[in-house]
C-alpha cells in the first residue's frame, strides 16, 4: 500500500488535471474568441458553455485539491515557487467566472464591459497557466532562457483553448458562428502545435533522465506511437478545419476529438517524462506523499464519489447535448 | 522583516476568507428556500411561487458563481501562504478537504447547469431533483468545511509524530466537540443571511412599485423564516458559547474582556479594552452577568486573560466583533418579529413605507453578522492555527514582504470591485420591471438564433 497508493493519486491528479485542461480549456477558448465575434453572436457562444462552466471549474479545485492532500510538500513547494503566477490566474479566474453572470444581469449600456473582461480574464487565467505550465517542465530555475521558455508556453497555451474553444463550437453552432469558428480553429492550430513540440523537446532537454528515458532503445519505439499519434491527430484537425464539406456532413466533432487527443497523448508523455517525481529530479511521488492511513481514508471516498462525479457529468452534458440554444432560465 | 510577511499573509488571507463567505451563506440557505419555492409551486400550482423561484435564481446563479472563484482562490492560498499548515496537519486537513469537493462541490456545481438552463429539456421531477441537490451539495460542503474548521479549534482524534499530526480516530475528528455548535450555528447564520436577503430585496421591490404576488410570497416567506430562525440562533449561540469557555477559554475572555480570572464576572456591554494597562476603560457593565451566562451561576469562575501566558488573542478586535454580531442579531429581532406583528393584521403592499425601507436597509444585514461572528471565532483562536498544537507563525511561508503586499493590493481592489458590482446588479435585477423569467411566454429569441433553432 505505501509503493502503490502514492502512484494511484498521482495517476488520480493527473486525470483531474487533464480533464480541467480540456474541460475548462473549451470555456477559456470560447472566453477569448467572445472578442473576435460580433455582437449578435455573443450571446450564443456564451450560452454554449452556460450549464457547464461551473463543473468545469471544479476540476482544477479536485486537482489542486489532490496536490494539497495526497502530496503537501510538493504543493508547498510547486506554489511557493508559482506564487506570482498564480495570483494571476486566480484574479482573471475570478474576473472570468462573475463577467459571465455580470454580463447577463447587468444594465446593457454596461454589457460590452464584462464581455471585455471576460475576455481579458480568460486570456490573462490561459496565459498564466501556461507560464506555470513552462516553468513547471523547466524545473523552476530562474535563468535566462527558461523565462524565454515559459514565455513561449504562455503564448501557446491560450493557442491551444481557442482550438479546443472553437471546436467546441464547430459543434455546438451552426450557419454563420459555425464558419467563423472554423477559421478560428484553424488560425490557432499552427500555435498550439508549437507549443506542444516545444514542451516535447524541451523536456529531454532540461533533465537527463528525462533524455535517457525517452532516447534509449528498444523503449524509444515503444514510446514511438506517442509521437506518431499525436502528429495524425495534427493532421486530421487540419484537414476537418479545412474542408467545410466534412463539417456540414455533421463530422465537425472530430476537430474537438482531435484536439482532445493531442491534449491528452501530450499529458501522457509528460507524465512518462517526469514519472516517478512529482517535482522534476527534486521530490518524487513517495517522498512527497501524505501518511498511508490518510490516503487510504481518501481513496475510499475517491473510489466511490469519482465514478459517481463522471457519471452525473456524462448526464449533464447529455441534457445539454445537440446544437445549443439561447439561455434561458425559463423554458 | 518576518512579522510584517506574516501580518501580510493574514491580511490576505483574511481578506480572502471574508470575502468568500459572503457568498457561501447565501448560497447554503437560498438553495432551500429555492427548494421550498419549488414545492410551493409544486403543490399549489400557482404561477407565483414559480416566478419567485425564477427570479431569485437568478441571484442564486450570480452568489454562487462568486462563491466559486473565490472558493478556488482559497485552495491555493492554503499552499502559497500556510504551506506548514498543510505539511503539519495536512494528514487531517487534506481528507477533509478533499471529500468536500468530491462529495459536494461537484455536486452543486453540476447540477447547478440543470438547476439554471434544465426546464425544457428534462422533466419537472428531474428538475426538483437537480434544485434539491444543489441545495443538499450547498450544505454537504458546509458539513466537511465546517467540520475542518472545527477540529482546528478544538482538535482531537490525532497524534504527533516527529512533528506532523497522524489521525487515529476519525470519527472524533469529524464530529470533534465543538462542530455540532459551531455546524448548526452556521447552517442558522446562513438561513438567516439569506432571509434577510430576500426579505430586503423584495421589500425594495415593493417601494419601488415593480412587485408583484411572487414579491408577497417571498416576502412572507422570508420574513417568516427570519422570525422563527433569530430566537433558535440567540439559543445556539448562547450553547456555542459555553461549549467554547470548555474548550477555548482564552477566547472567552477576550470576548468579555476579563482581564483577571474573576467569580461572579459582569457582562461588559461596552468598554475600551486597553492592551497597555491590561483594563477595561470607560466601561458600562451589568454585575454577574457573564458569570450567569456562561456557567449559568451567578458566582461562577471565569478564567481571566492573565491565566494565558500570553498566549490569547489580541482583546479589542474579538471584543469589538462580538459586540457587532450581538448587536446585529438583535436588530434581526426587532426587525424580524415587527414585521411578523403587522403582517398579521395587513399585507405585504400595506406594510408601513418605513418599515419596508427598514427591511431593505437590513437586506445585507446578514453578512455583517456573520463576518463579525467569524472574526470572533478565527481572531479568537490566535496565536494558534490548530487550537493549543500548532502556531500560525510556524506555519506561513516565507515570501517577500514586497510580493504579499503586491497580490494583497490586487485582490483588495478587486474584492471590493465585485462585492459593489454585486450589489449593484442584484438591485439593477430586483428594478427590471419584467423580473421573473415569465415562465409561460414564449422564449423570444434574438433572430439569428431563431434561424440557427430552427433547424
Amino acid at each position: 500500500m505505501d509503493y502503490i497508493l502514492p502512484l494511484i493519486f498521482m495517476a488520480i491528479m493527473g486525470l483531474a488535471m487533464l480533464l480541467y485542461v480540456i474541460l475548462d480549456g473549451y470555456d477559456l477558448g470560447v472566453g477569448i474568441l467572445l472578442h473576435y465575434a460580433p455582437e449578435g453572436q455573443k450571446d450564443m457562444m456564451v450560452a454554449s458553455i452556460g450549464p457547464f462552466w461551473d463543473a468545469n471549474e471544479t476540476w482544477l479545485v479536485l486537482g489542486v485539491g489532490i496536490m494539497l492532500v495526497a502530496f503537501p510538500s510538493a504543493h508547498a513547494i510547486v506554489l511557493s515557487a508559482l506564487y506570482l503566477p498564480v495570483a494571476i490566474m486566480l484574479i482573471a479566474l475570478m474576473v472570468r467566472g462573475v463577467s459571465f453572470d455580470f454580463r447577463t444581469k447587468a444594465h446593457d449600456k454596461h454589457k460590452a464591459f464584462w464581455n471585455s473582461m471576460f475576455t481579458g480574464g480568460s486570456i490573462v487565467a490561459a496565459m498564466s497557466q501556461g507560464w506555470m505550465l513552462g516553468s513547471y517542465v523547466s524545473g523552476f530555475r530562474d535563468e535566462w532562457w527558461t523565462w524565454a521558455f515559459n514565455a513561449v508556453i504562455a503564448l501557446t497555451v491560450p493557442a491551444a483553448y481557442v482550438v479546443l474553444g472553437a471546436a467546441w463550437l464547430i459543434m455546438k453552432a451552426e450557419g454563420d458562428l459555425q464558419a467563423r469558428a472554423v477559421v478560428w480553429a484553424r488560425n490557432a492550430i499552427l500555435p498550439f502545435l508549437i507549443g506542444v513540440s516545444a514542451v516535447s523537446i524541451a523536456t529531454p532537454l532540461i533533465s537527463e533522465t528525462i533524455f535517457n528515458k525517452w532516447f534509449t532503445l528498444p523503449g524509444f519505439f515503444a514510446l514511438l506511437p506517442i509521437p506518431l499519434v499525436t502528429a495524425a491527430a495534427f493532421a486530421a484537425l487540419w484537414h476537418v478545419t479545412g474542408k467545410k464539406s466534412i463539417i456540414d456532413a455533421g463530422y465537425g466533432w472530430i476537430a474537438f476529438a482531435s484536439t482532445v487527443l493531442v491534449l491528452i497523448l501530450a499529458t501522457l508523455g509528460l507524465a512518462y517524462s517526469i514519472y516517478p517525481y512529482v517535482v522534476i529530479d527534486r521530490l518524487n511521488v513517495w517522498e512527497a506523499a501524505s501518511a498511508t492511513g490518510s490516503l487510504e481514508i481518501l481513496l475510499v471516498g475517491t473510489l466511490i464519489t469519482l465514478p459517481a462525479i463522471i457519471g452525473y457529468t456524462i448526464f449533464v452534458y447529455r441534457i445539454f447535448w445537440g446544437k445549443a440554444s439561447e439561455l434561458t432560465y425559463g423554458t | 522583516m518576518n512579522e510584517t510577511a506574516l501580518i501580510l499573509a493574514r491580511m490576505q488571507f483574511a481578506a480572502n476568507i471574508t470575502f468568500h463567505i459572503l457568498f457561501p451563506t447565501i448560497t447554503i440557505a437560498l438553495g432551500w428556500i429555492l427548494f421550498f419555492f419549488r414545492m410551493r409551486f409544486k403543490a399549489t400550482r400557482d404561477a407565483a411561487w414559480e416566478e419567485a423561484y425564477y427570479f431569485w435564481t437568478k441571484v442564486f446563479a450570480l452568489t454562487f458563481a462568486l462563491g466559486v472563484v473565490s472558493g478556488i482562490t482559497m485552495s491555493f492560498q492554503f499552499g502559497t501562504n500556510w504551506p506548514g499548515f498543510m505539511e503539519k496537519a495536512g494528514n487531517i486537513a487534506g481528507p477533509l478537504l478533499g471529500y468536500e469537493v468530491l462529495t459536494a462541490f461537484f455536486l452543486e456545481a453540476t447540477f447547478l447547469g440543470v438547476m439554471l438552463f434544465g426546464r425544457g429539456r428534462v422533466s419537472e421531477r428531474t428538475h426538483l431533483i437537480a434544485t434539491f441537490l444543489v441545495a443538499f451539495g450547498t450544505t454537504m460542503s458546509a458539513f466537511w468545511i465546517v467540520s475542518l474548521n472545527s477540529w482546528m479549534h478544538t482538535p482531537v482524534g490525532f497524534e504527533v509524530v516527529n512533528g506532523k499530526m497522524f489521525a487515529t480516530d476519525w470519527l472524533a475528528i469529524l464530529f470533534n466537540p465543538s462542530f455540532p455548535y459551531r455546524f448548526t450555528h452556521m447552517l442558522l447564520a446562513s438561513g438567516l443571511t439569506a432571509s434577510f436577503v430576500v426579505a430586503g430585496v423584495s421589500a425594495w421591490q415593493v417601494l419601488k412599485k415593480v412587485d408583484s404576488k411572487a414579491t408577497h410570497k417571498a416576502l412572507t416567506t422570508a420574513l417568516t423564516a427570519a422570525a422563527v430562525l433569530i430566537p433558535i440562533q440567540i439559543f445556539v449561540g448562547d450553547m456555542h458559547g459555553v461549549n467554547t469557555l470548555k474548550y477555548q477559554p482564552a477566547k472567552i475572555a477576550a470576548i468579555e474582556g476579563i482581564w483577571n480570572t474573576e467569580k461572579g464576572a459582569p457582562l461588559t456591554l461596552f468598554a475600551w479594552p486597553d492592551k497597555a494597562s491590561k483594563s477595561n476603560l470607560y466601561a458600562i457593565e451589568v454585575p454577574k452577568l457573564a458569570s450567569l451566562i456562561l456557567t449559568h451561576d451567578l458566582d461562577g469562575e471565569i478564567k481571566g486573560l492573565n491565566e494565558f501566558d500570553g498566549k490569547h488573542p489580541p482583546v479589542a478586535p474579538v471584543f469589538w466583533a462580538f459586540r457587532v454580531m450581538v448587536g446585529m442579531g438583535s436588530m434581526m429581532l426587532l426587525v424580524s418579529w415587527t414585521g411578523m406583528y403587522f403582517l398579521r393584521k395587513r399585507t405585504v403592499s400595506t406594510l408601513p413605507k418605513i418599515y419596508l425601507r427598514a427591511l431593505a436597509i437590513m437586506a445585507f444585514s446578514g453578512w455583517i453578522a456573520t463576518v463579525a461572528g467569524w472574526y470572533v471565532t478565527e481572531i479568537g483562536r490566535q496565536p494558534y492555527i490548530v487550537y493549543g498544537v500548532i502556531t500560525v507563525a510556524e506555519t506561513a511561508a516565507k515570501h517577500a514582504p514586497a510580493m504579499i503586499g503586491l497580490t494583497l493590493t490586487a485582490y483588495l481592489v478587486l474584492y471590493v470591485f465585485l462585492l459593489c458590482a454585486y450589489v449593484f446588479v442584484v438591485k439593477g435585477l430586483s428594478e427590471k420591471p419584467t423580473r421573473g423569467q415569465a415562465p409561460k411566454l414564449p422564449v423570444r429569441l434574438p433572430p439569428q438564433v431563431v434561424s440557427a433553432a430552427g433547424h
